[in-house]
C-alpha cells in the first residue's frame, strides 16, 4: 500500500520533546494507553478474526434507504443541513429520541435532552460537569472500557463494584457508600450500564434496579445511567430503566443512535435535570459548538419513514443467532475451568478463565492464531484486575468466524491449562469436549459470573 | 538516493515500529533524500523490486524484521541495508542462543536456564524445575526466547509464582528461560559503528520496574543520559557492551542492554534493531553525543553503504 506523502507533523527531537513534557497537563499522566493500543493495533490486520470490536453490524442497512435519504436532504435542505446548529441539538433529532426512549416505556421531557457527539461525548461531558481532580466515581466491576479514559482523564478517583449475574452487587455498593462517608467523602455519580452490559453481558435485576434508584434517591447522589442496548434484547421480559423508576431527578440518561441505527452517524444524546443539563450545555458549546448537522438531518429522515423498529428487530434477529453460536462454540471449544455469561441482549460475552492465565498475554498467543479478543484489564481503572478474563464480540463478525475464532482461542486456552497443568503437577487436565447445556450450579457468585450452561435465556 | 523505509510487519511491536519508521522517514526527507515507506507484508519483495532502492533502512522490532527474516531477503535481492546482518539478527533475537553466545566470549550475563514449552509438556521437565532454586535463587526472571520490549517478561518472587510466570511467557514463544535477577542500575549502551554512545540510565518512576508501558510512555521512566557514572564505571559497561556487540557479530548500530550490579556490568540482551520513536534510548544517547537525529540517520544510512567507514 502506497502512501499518501507529506502526511506527518513535523518531526520533533528528544530534546523537543522534553520541552513539551514540562507543558503536559498532570491529567496526561493518568491516561492509560500504549502496551494495549499497540497490541489491539494488530488485531486490526486484515486475517485477524477480531472478536475484540464493539462493532454493530451495518452490513444489512439498506444502501438504497441511505441513499434516497442523503439524496433527499441534499436536494431539499442543502444550506441548513450544511449550517452549524443549536448546541443542544435541533427539536426534531430530540423528537426522534423521546421515540426511542418511548420504546423502552420513558417519557422525558424534551427540555431536559442534549444531541451529544456519540453516547462517548454525553459520558465525557457529564463527568467535564461533575468531577474535580479526586473526586471518587463508582461504577462496575467490570465496567466500560472506554468510561475508564473518561473517568482518568479527569483524575477521578475510581471504585470498581463487583457484579454477579444480577449486574451490580448493591449491598457491596451500600457497604463503599458507607466507608466514604466513613472517610467524609461523596462519589459524585455511579456510572452504570444496566442491560446487557458492555463488557459483562450481565443485566440489573429490578430489584436492584430499585434498590439503586432508592438510594441514589436517600444519598442524594446522581447515577448515570448509560444505556446503549436497551432495546437489542433477545428473549425475556424487558426491565424498566433506571430513569424511568427514578422519573428523572437522581438519574442521568445517556443514549445512543450506535446500536440501533449506525455508530458511524456519532448521535447520542443526555437526558439530565435542567440545573444539570444547563452546566453540560455549556461545557457542550465550549466542546465542539454542536453535533454534526447533517447526520441529525439523516436520523430526521430515517425516522420519519416509521420503519426504525424493524430494522432494530432485523439486528436483534441477527446478533441472537450469532450470541447462540458463540455460545455453542464456547460450549465446545473452552476447557472445563472457564466460565462465562450467556447475556440476553446485547454485544458482548464475558469469559472468565482460570487466575493464572493472564489474558494480555494469552491475547499475545491468539494473534500468533490470527484471532483477538479484549483482555479483560481494559474494564478495570486498577492495575492487575480483571487479567484472566476476557470481552467477546459477537455483533461484528459472522458466525462462521465466531466458530472459527472461538476454536483457536480455546486451543490456546487449553494449551495453557494443559501446560500449567504439566508444571504444577495438577494433572486435571479437561480436554475441551461438548458439555450438556443447562444445569444447576448453584448461586450466582462474584466474577466469574456463573458456570457454562447455567440460566440460560 | 532512494531509501526504502521498511516497517510494520505483524510482530507485536508493530505499532512502535511503524513509529520508528515514521520519524526516520521525516528525517530523510528533510536530509533530502526520497523514502519509500514499506509496511513489511506479502507484497514486500515485489515491492521492493519495482521501486529498486539504492538502500533499505530497516525499522522493524520483534520477529519477521529485527531476527534476519527480512535482511535474508534484501541480500538475495541485492539492495543493501542498515543495521545488523542476517546472523547477527537471528542471534540477538534469540534471547538464548544471545546467551550462550555471550558466555562463551566471556561477557558476563547473569545465570539462566532454558527450556521449550515440549519440555514441559513431554519430557516432565517440571521435575527440573526444583533445582532452579539453588542455582538461580529467587526472585528470578521469566521471558521468552524471542520477543522484544519486555512483553511476557515476568517476575517470580517465588517458587510459587514460577507456573504463571511460565504460562505467560511461553505465550509469546516454545523456549522460554529463566534468569538469574541482578539488581543495580538499568543502563543501555547504543553503538554505532563500533563506537559506543553515551551511556543512558532507565530510571522508572515509582519503583515501576522498566516495562513495556514504561518503555513507550513519555514521563513514565526518567531518563538520564549521559548516565552519572564514574570513569571506571563508563569503561566497564561500555567494555561490556561492546565485547557483546562484537561478539554476536553486529554491524551499524545496535542497543545493549546491561543491569549495573555492586561486581560490574552484566549484559542481559542486545537489539540488533533498538527503537528510534520519540521515546527510544538509541536517539537520546545520539543527542547526548552531540548528533542529531537527521545525523544519526545519516550515519546509519553510511554504514550501510560503506561498512569500510566503520
Amino acid at each position: 500500500m502506497v502512501e499518501p506523502p507529506h502526511r506527518r507533523r513535523a518531526h520533533t527531537r528528544t530534546r523537543d520533546l522534553e520541552r513539551y513534557a514540562g507543558l503536559f497537563a498532570e491529567r496526561t499522566t493518568v491516561m492509560r494507553s500504549s502496551a494495549m493500543r499497540d497490541l489491539m493495533a494488530i488485531t486490526a490486520r486484515p486475517e485477524v478474526i477480531s472478536l475484540a470490536g464493539g462493532l454493530p453490524d451495518t452490513s444489512t442497512f439498506p444502501a438504497g434507504t441511505f441513499a434516497a435519504q442523503m439524496t433527499r436532504i441534499a436536494q431539499e435542505s442543502a444550506a441548513e443541513a450544511l449550517q452549524y446548529g443549536p448546541t443542544e441539538g435541533f427539536a426534531e433529532t430530540v423528537d426522534c429520541i423521546v421515540e426511542v426512549m418511548g420504546a423502552e416505556g420513558m417519557l422525558p421531557d424534551p427540555d431536559d435532552v442534549i444531541v451529544t457527539t456519540g453516547g462517548q461525548q454525553a459520558i465525557d461531558l457529564v463527568c467535564k460537569t461533575l468531577l474535580d481532580p479526586g473526586d471518587v466515581v463508582v461504577c462496575e466491576a467490570p465496567t466500560y472500557p472506554g468510561a475508564v479514559p473518561v473517568f482518568c482523564s479527569y483524575q477521578a478517583e475510581v471504585v470498581q463494584i463487583e457484579c454477579d449475574a444480577d449486574g451490580m452487587r448493591i449491598e457491596e455498593l451500600e457497604a463503599v457508600l458507607a466507608r466514604l462517608d466513613g472517610e467524609g467523602r461523596r462519589p459524585k455519580f455511579v456510572y452504570s450500564v444496566p442491560s446487557f452490559q458492555n463488557p459483562a453481558g450481565v443485566t440489573l435485576s429490578l430489584e436492584r434496579r430499585r434498590r439503586l434508584v432508592e438510594l441514589a434517591r436517600q444519598r442524594e447522589l446522581l447515577v448515570v445511567e448509560d444505556n446503549p442496548y436497551g432495546l437489542l434484547r433477545f428473549g425475556g421480559e424487558p426491565l424498566p430503566p433506571l430513569y424511568q423508576l427514578d422519573g428523572g431527578d437522581f438519574v442521568i440518561y445517556v443514549g445512543t443512535f450506535s446500536k440501533i441505527l449506525s455508530p458511524g452517524i456519532r448521535l447520542g444524546w443526555a437526558v439530565a435535570p435542567p440545573p444539570v443539563m444547563e452546566k453540560i450545555v455549556l461545557g457542550k458549546q465550549a466542546s465542539d459548538l454542536c453535533t454534526s448537522t447533517l447526520t441529525q438531518y439523516f436520523v430526521r429522515e430515517y425516522f420519519a419513514e416509521g420503519r426504525w423498529r424493524e430494522y432494530v428487530e432485523s439486528l436483534v434477529e441477527i446478533y441472537r443467532g450469532r450470541r447462540d453460536v458463540m455460545v455453542e462454540s464456547l460450549r465446545e471449544h473452552f476447557p472445563a475451568q472457564a466460565t462465562w455469561t450467556e447475556p440476553e441482549g446485547g454485544l458482548f460475552i464475558w469469559a472468565t478463565l482460570p487466575d493464572y492465565i493472564d489474558t494480555g498475554d494469552l491475547l499475545a498467543k491468539a494473534l500468533r492464531e490470527d484471532v483477538a479478543f479484549v483482555p479483560g484489564q481494559a474494564a478495570y481503572a486498577e492495575e492487575g484486575r480483571g487479567r484472566s478474563s476476557m470481552r467477546l464480540n459477537f455483533s461484528g463478525v459472522g458466525s462462521d468466524e465466531i466458530r472459527e475464532g472461538i476454536r483457536r482461542i480455546g486451543n490456546a486456552v487449553a494449551e495453557q491449562v494443559e501446560l500449567y497443568g504439566a508444571l504444577t503437577g495438577e494433572h486435571q487436565v479437561a480436554p475441551p469436549q461438548p458439555r450438556p447445556a443447562p444445569k444447576d450450579e448453584g448461586e450466582a457468585d462474584v466474577l466469574p459470573f456463573r458456570k457454562a450452561g447455567e440460566g440460560q435465556a | 538516493m532512494k531509501v526504502a523505509v521498511l516497517k510494520g510487519g505483524r510482530s507485536l511491536e508493530r505499532g512502535v515500529s511503524l513509529r520508528s519508521g515514521a520519524r526516520v522517514e521525516d528525517a530523510l526527507e528533510r536530509l533530502g533524500h526520497e523514502p519509500v515507506p514499506i509496511d513489511a507484508d506479502a507484497d514486500l519483495v515485489k515491492r521492493l523490486t519495482a521501486e529498486e532502492p539504492n538502500v533499505a533502512f530497516v525499522a522493524m522490532h520483534g520477529p519477521g524484521g529485527e531476527d534476519g527474516t527480512a535482511q535474508e531477503l534484501l541480500e538475495i535481492l541485492g539492495i543493501p541495508f542498515t543495521g545488523p546482518g542476517v546472523a547477527a539478527c537471528g542471534r540477538c533475537m534469540d534471547k538464548v542462543l544471545a546467551k550462550q553466545e555471550l558466555r562463551g566470549a566471556g561477557v558476563p550475563t547473569p545465570d539462566w536456564f532454558a527450556f521449550n514449552e515440549t519440555a514441559f509438556r513431554e519430557l516432565g521437565a517440571a521435575d527440573a524445575l526444583s533445582a532452579l532454586e539453588e542455582r538461580l535463587g529467587f526472585p528470578l526472571v521469566v521471558k521468552p526466547s524471542r520477543g522484544g520490549s519486555a512483553l511476557g517478561v515476568k517476575f517470580a518472587a517465588s517458587w510459587f509464582e514460577v507456573p504463571e510466570a511460565l504460562v505467560s511467557a511461553f505465550s509469546y514463544d516454545d523456549r522460554v528461560l529463566l534468569e538469574r535477577f541482578v539488581e543495580g542500575r538499568e543502563l543501555a549502551v547504543s553503538v554505532l559503528g563500533s563506537e559506543p554512545l553515551p551511556v543512558v540510565e532507565a530510571i522508572p518512576g515509582d519503583g515501576d520496574r522498566y516495562d513495556f508501558e514504561a518503555r513507550y510512555e513519555i514521563g513514565r521512566t526518567e531518563f538520564a543520559c549521559p548516565a552519572e557514572l564514574s570513569e571506571e564505571e563508563t569503561e566497564a559497561v561500555t567494555g561490556a557492551a561492546l565485547a557483546a556487540y562484537e561478539a554476536l557479530g553486529c554491524a551499524g548500530f545496535s542497543r545493549v542492554d546491561l543491569i549495573l550490579a555492586a561486581d560490574g556490568p552484566q549484559v542481559l540482551e542486545v537489539n540488533a534493531i533498538p527503537g528510534l520513536t520519540d521515546t527510544s534510548l538509541l536517539p537520546q544517547a545520539a543527542e547526548a553525543a552531540g548528533m542529531s537525529f537527521e545525523d544519526l540517520v545519516e550515519r546509519i544510512l553510511d554504514l550501510a553503504l560503506k561498512p569500510a567507514a566503520a
